[in-house]
């Protein structure tokens, strides 16, 4: 159960070694003890395991869970698994693919690989998730999505396209699941330095990812339905979402 | 003979719920009815998620929420069966708030014997949490004076339980249960007699903390059925622990004035006002709470003798409905611990530790325990009990969790009726008879049917 003052007793992640995901459980962790499962592709069961023994340092239970996000059809057994051992306060759906642009668009492979694994895993997941914590009558479902998803940029489309299909997704679970004691988060983060983001030019206004950890804490706790990262990314989409097209495309991003 | 009522109404709804302190809202299937088959059927029917009994919801925490499972609406069930003034019992349903029960018994000269900072309780309530009053050092805690339960158990049957009857064990781990073990619909309490509704009261404004500590053991308490101090958590340096100790009995006729000796029982207790939902975070500040404090010590100097009702001696609080939404949509925590005699100095490092930290507490309240019950689970023992209220801010959750090991340290423990953030290991440790009760309350329910998020989250 989350307590009075919003520290959770057990944490979900999915996508278990990405970085903002980590800090998040870091940060927690410091608080007060808890109940980790993180899940993650068997490939990245080395630096899963890294992570996991790290948190353990802090107090904490760790287990980890194999997860494939490109194969839909295993997605319910993975949540099952999670919930097996009792209720989950928090669950984070922190996995995703950077990818390339231009072969996003030109090759057809690539483009449904983002697809699959930026949107609709997510999406499968939120269903399964979604039933789970409608049963427990409580819970937070945090999901990162990108202001990447608001406009079409020249730059970042292909991958911005899932993010916002994802984000309507999720910010319509927060209507859907508005009387059933559950809360969903939608994380906007800009440009956060981690090894999605590893050999690109920073954004103005760049990101750590215990930036973005601080903000998902403080919006579990104040049960908020939207946050951006940082705060005033807000008021710059607001800006750049009204700009006319023609403007917006030159850009020089 | 069928009873008018017997078809009864049943209110059955998915309900948002939190505890007194507004913190940790959790969802929960809502039935309100006063039919006992109904609510046999929904504990037999439990299902996965179980079943929990709440009364008015004045429990600071989660125990009587319970996520995704049911919870039983007691106030539904809300008749006083017998009054017997002759042996000053009152056999009552536990849905009954203690306040009505006061109105009702008053009249006969009765009195009910124990009574927590609110009457906005019920009796169940009164017995799961084994609450206290500032009569604990004389009278003891509620479940001292219930003389017999009605508790309907995981099974879907009733029983009787007694203090000293064949179920004994099942009684005590249900006082101070906190609805763990069953759900209690009626009881048999022993009352207190009176002759007035009126308390005479002895005001002493004490200039510190050493000097408020001075009179609750100089012996002095015992001439009182009634002590309480509120201090201010603020004042530092020589006024640490600055305080107003507030002591008092039940008044006899010949000690009012003329005018109230007409009507001595008269039971006088308006609520002037119900607070509305608009407060934001942050009212209830340092720079407020400071100023509150200044103004509340100033008003009482010390003063012996007078005559005070019922709310201005118990319940100034009731004046106000709903007073804790003043805390805006944060919410706030009462913490409450007890320490034996000999750990004075714990106080002072605690009071340190909270003006320290920043975080202003409002109510703080002092008092002594006189011994404990024969409840595993009950909170009073004998020794010293503090509590203060704060608003939830950032950084909270570090100064209770200090708190929780200097509390730990000094052999005391937390009151579950206000707790709503420690861990379970902290309760395990603080209830060293904490394997009693569950051994009893694993022999009546051995499914765990009836749970809470107060037990999800401690592991009760």
């Amino acid at each position: 159960m989350i307590d009075a003052v919003g520290n959770p007793q057990s944490l979900f992640i999915l996508g278990g070694t990405s970085d903002i995901a980590l800090a998040t459980a870091e940060q927690y962790a410091e608080q007060r003890s808890l109940r980790i499962i993180l899940a993650d592709r068997p490939e990245e069961s080395d630096r899963m395991n890294e992570a996991a023994e790290r948190l353990r340092q802090t107090g904490s239970t760790v287990t980890t869970l194999s997860f494939d996000a490109r194969k839909p059809e295993t997605h319910a057994e993975v949540v099952d698994k999670a919930f097996a051992d009792g209720d989950i306060d928090v669950t984070l759906v922190a996995f995703g693919i950077q990818g390339d642009n231009e072969k996003g668009w030109t090759d057809a492979e690539a483009a449904r690989l983002n697809a699959d694994v930026n949107y609709v895993a997510p999406v499968s997941l939120g269903v399964h998730l979604s039933e789970k914590l409608r049963k427990q009558g409580h819970g937070n479902l945090v999901v990162m999505c990108s202001p990447a998803g608001e406009r079409a940029r020249r730059t970042n489309f292909v991958y911005g396209s899932a993010k916002a299909g994802l984000d309507v997704f999720y910010t319509g679970l927060t209507y859907a699941l508005a009387d059933s004691g559950v809360k969903v988060t939608v994380v906007r983060p800009n440009f956060v330095r981690t090894k999605l983001t590893e050999g690109m030019k920073p954004a103005p206004m760049a990101q750590t990812p215990q930036q973005v950890a601080s903000t998902i804490v403080g919006a579990v706790r104040k049960g908020k339905e939207q946050v951006w990262v940082p705060a005033q990314m807000r008021w710059v989409m607001t800006v750049l979402r009204h700009l006319p097209r023609v403007i917006f495309r030159r850009l020089p991003f | 003979m069928a009873r008018l009522g017997s078809v009864a109404s049943v209110k059955d709804e998915q309900q948002t719920l939190t505890g007194w302190g507004r913190t940790a809202p959790t969802q929960a299937r809502v039935i309100s009815t006063p039919d006992i088959e109904t609510i046999a059927r929904a504990v037999r029917e439990a299902g996965e998620r179980g079943v929990i009994p709440r009364g008015l919801g004045r429990s600071y925490g989660d125990p009587s929420q319970n996520a995704g499972g049911t919870v039983i609406d007691m106030t539904a069930l809300d008749r006083i069966h017998v009054v017997d003034a002759d042996e000053a019992t009152v056999e009552v349903d536990a849905g009954v708030s203690l306040d009505t029960l006061m109105r009702r018994l008053l009249p006969y000269g009765l009195w009910v014997p124990v009574l927590p900072g609110t009457r906005q309780v019920t009796v169940g309530g009164a017995i799961s949490s084994d609450i206290h009053g500032k009569n604990h050092h004389s009278q003891g805690s509620f479940g001292s004076h219930v003389l017999s339960i009605d508790l309907l158990t995981a099974d879907g049957e009733v029983r009787t339980l007694t203090p000293e009857g064949a179920e004994s064990d099942l009684f005590w781990a249900t006082v101070g249960g906190m609805g763990l073990t069953g759900i209690i619909l009626k009881a048999t309490v022993r009352l207190k007699r009176v002759e007035t509704a009126y308390f005479l009261v002895d005001n002493v404004q004490t200039r510190n903390l050493d000097e408020l500590l001075e009179y609750f053991t100089d012996g002095s308490d015992a001439n009182y059925t009634y002590s309480v101090a509120w201090f201010d958590s603020l004042a530092r340096g020589d006024k640490m622990g600055r305080a107003l100790l507030t002591r008092g009995n039940s008044a006899k006729v010949e000690d009012l004035p003329k005018k109230l000796r007409k009507d001595p029982l008269g039971f006088n207790a308006p609520q002037l006002m119900t607070a509305p939902p608009i407060f934001p975070n942050g009212l209830v500040n340092k720079y407020t709470i400071t100023a509150f404090n200044e103004v509340w010590y100033r008003k009482a100097p010390t003063k012996y003798g007078s005559v005070q009702n019922i709310t201005q001696f118990f319940h100034p609080l009731d004046l106000v409905g709903e007073w804790n939404r003043v805390y805006g949509p944060s919410g706030f925590l009462q913490y409450q611990f007890m320490v034996p005699f000999g750990q004075e100095d714990m106080f002072r490092r605690s009071i340190d530790r909270i003006s320290a930290s920043g975080h202003a507490s409002f109510l703080n309240v002092l008092k002594t325990f006189g011994p404990g019950n024969a409840a595993p689970l009950s909170f009073p023992s004998e020794g010293w009990t503090l509590t203060v209220d704060i608003p939830v801010t950032p950084g909270l959750d570090r100064l209770c969790a200090q708190l929780d090991e200097m509390v730990l340290d000094a052999g005391g423990r937390l009151y579950l009726a206000k707790e709503s953030r420690t861990t379970p290991e902290m309760i395990e440790r603080m209830y060293p008879r904490i394997h009693e009760w569950r051994k009893t309350r694993e022999a009546v329910d051995p499914e765990g049917v009836f749970r809470s998020d107060l037990s999800r989250r401690l592991g009760l």
